[in-house]
């Protein structure tokens, strides 16, 4: 049985109105299902809700806001089927434009933040070292649980959402110390991280770590001590498309591993792997299916959502380049990271350079590439693992510099300087 | 003709009666594995793709994949196009998640029990021939197996 507080069960009984007392009844029954034996206060929620999966989705939220619902903790929204900056990219039917649409706004008029970014840890305020928060989305769990030290069990579909309304969570799993040291020890010195290729290093790290470790936390010892945050953040991203990675620790890296033991809590990890040059190459040929040469539809990065720092990257790579971008070229970015490049003068010059912009929503989740026939290139291993049985692409999977020089080609260009 | 009934008890995840023919199948993701609107399992690479779970009671040792398929399984409820009980070995909150919301919004209950080893092997040895009837209510469930 769980331990409800007094103003759990009055909120249960009505005392906040219809939509609160909805969402404190899922909580408990869902808290029951977890073992979970009381609820806790969280501080912050991201929501997974708004992107349109049927009438079911719409109908909760519609519920929610009949019944005078709000949430009563800073809430940010995770990416919708429509970008609602430029909604003219949308090339899917009529209903799926309506209530996408209707499902976002529905979404703010109970008082969330429209950020619609899969990378609410770009954003401004972000979770700090030991915070319970309530977060969806596999790769903003991961990267809050992992790089922030924030406590976050994997939310999902209306879970997030009624933590929201209630500032409450079920207190169990990754909200808890001791479930949160890790059990295996990841020993990946053996790879040379150099400077060509790193961001899909990081990437295919991440789904060898997911594959391997599925929902076990692992300590990884052996990445460089410049590993940076973008790093993680694919390598995160990865993870928790290949397996049910909700935190990992990267030893003299993330906030709670400054050493192996700490990372383990003071015990011995149960079992030891080391990845080596030949795991990262498998990892590559699973994802990749182009040849060298081979003509090109589109690139598309930025899964997760585009940070300032990779736009640098990308300004820097398309620099470098005497003539323009041939194939259709998709960065899925914040509205926010939008305005900041707006207000520096940078995203017209990447406009004239040929590069989309797409906010609010993700290529590989809903209708918006001109191109799905043939092979499409991105660094993203989660849009790599996703894209194909989602939008129906071929994949071919190269760093950011590959996709930019092929994107110049008009074909699949791979780099001497990264063993492929 | 030999007929055999036999009952287990059960652990309520989410309570409700249900019964139909068993449909053992292998982990799946509700999430791009299977059609809210049609009821059949979609994903191509799962054992049972193309199989209906619609008036059919799952039974699923562990689910797996995105945790947008509690919306999948509630929109499924919605459309008369989903399993008519769930029997798992593993507590998911993912399952019962989407039972839990088409209870609340549709009054339409699902139950979802975990069963022990010797119940889960039973089942498993009547295979997808049996009716399996699921009774759970908040503090006891049970199973009847149906061998025609």
């Amino acid at each position: 049985m769980i331990a409800l507080s007094p103003a759990d069960s009055a909120m249960r009984d009505g005392d906040h109105g219809e939509a609160a007392a909805l969402a404190m009844r899922v909580l408990i029954r869902s808290a029951a299902v977890m073992g979970a034996p009381q609820l806790i206060d969280v501080s912050s929620a991201h929501i997974d809700g708004c992107l349109y999966h049927g009438q079911a989705s719409l109908d909760f939220v519609d519920r929610l806001v009949a019944g005078q619902g709000r949430v009563v903790i800073p809430t940010t929204l995770n990416v919708g089927s429509i970008d609602l900056i430029h909604p003219e990219l949308f090339r899917g039917d009529d209903a799926l434009r309506t209530n996408g649409r209707r499902l976002m706004e529905a979404h703010l008029a109970l008082g969330c933040e429209s950020t619609f970014t899969c990378a609410p840890y770009q954003l401004a305020h972000r979770p700090v070292l030991g915070q319970q928060i309530a977060w969806a989305e596999s790769n903003a769990i991961v990267f809050a649980n992992s790089v922030l030290g924030a406590r976050t069990n994997r939310y999902g579909d209306f879970l997030d959402l009624c933590a929201a309304l209630t500032g409450r969570a079920p207190h169990c799993g990754l909200h808890v110390t001791e479930n949160r040291y890790a059990t295996v020890r990841i020993d990946v010195s053996g790879i040379a991280v150099g400077q060509a290729g790193r961001d899909i290093l990081y990437a295919a790290l991440g789904m060898i770590l997911g594959a391997r470790a599925g929902s076990d936390i692992a300590a990884i010892v052996g990445l460089p001590s410049d590993t940076t945050e973008d790093e993680l953040k694919a390598l995160g991203a990865s993870a928790a498309s290949s397996g049910a990675v909700g935190l990992f620790h990267a030893v003299g890296i993330t906030p709670e591993a400054p050493t192996l033991e700490a990372a383990c809590g003071g015990r011995a990890p149960r079992t030891t792997w080391q990845v080596t040059p030949r795991d990262l190459d498998a990892v590559r040929r699973t994802l990749n299916t182009a040849q060298a040469g081979d003509p090109l539809a589109a690139v598309s990065v930025g899964t997760p959502h585009f940070s300032l720092d990779e736009f640098a990257a990308l300004e820097a790579l398309l620099g470098d380049e005497s003539t323009p971008l041939r194939t259709d070229f998709y960065v899925n970015t914040s509205r926010y990271i939008l305005w900041e490049l707006e207000q520096a003068g940078r995203a017209s010059a990447l406009a004239q350079a040929g590069v989309q912009i797409v906010t609010d929503t993700c290529t590989y989740i809903t209708p918006i590439m001109k191109q799905t026939r043939g092979l499409v290139m991105t660094n993203s291993g989660k849009w790599a693992h996703y894209a194909p049985a989602n939008i129906g692409v071929e994949v071919a999977y190269g760093s950011l510099r590959e996709c930019v020089r092929s994107a110049v080609l008009g074909e699949v260009w791979f780099d001497a300087a990264i063993n492929h | 003709m030999l007929r055999s009934t036999t009952e287990y008890v059960a652990t309520t995840m989410v309570a409700g009666h249900g019964h139909g023919p068993a449909a053992c199948i292998a982990p799946l993701s509700f999430w791009g594995g299977y059609d809210a609107a049609t009821g059949l399992i979609v994903e191509q690479r799962h054992p049972a793709c193309g199989q209906s779970l619609a008036g059919r009671v799952m039974v699923m040792a562990t689910a797996k994949g995105s945790s947008s398929s509690s919306s999948v399984l509630a929109e499924a409820i919605r459309n008369g196009q989903a399993p008519a009980a769930v029997i798992m070995r593993e507590r998911d909150i993912i399952v019962a998640l989407g039972c839990i919301v088409a209870s609340e919004l549709y009054a339409i209950d699902v139950p979802v029990v975990i069963v022990d080893a010797a119940a889960w092997d039973a089942i498993g040895q009547a295979g997808d021939g049996c009716v399996i009837a699921v009774d759970a209510d908040s503090r006891a469930a049970r199973i009847t197996i149906d061998l025609p």
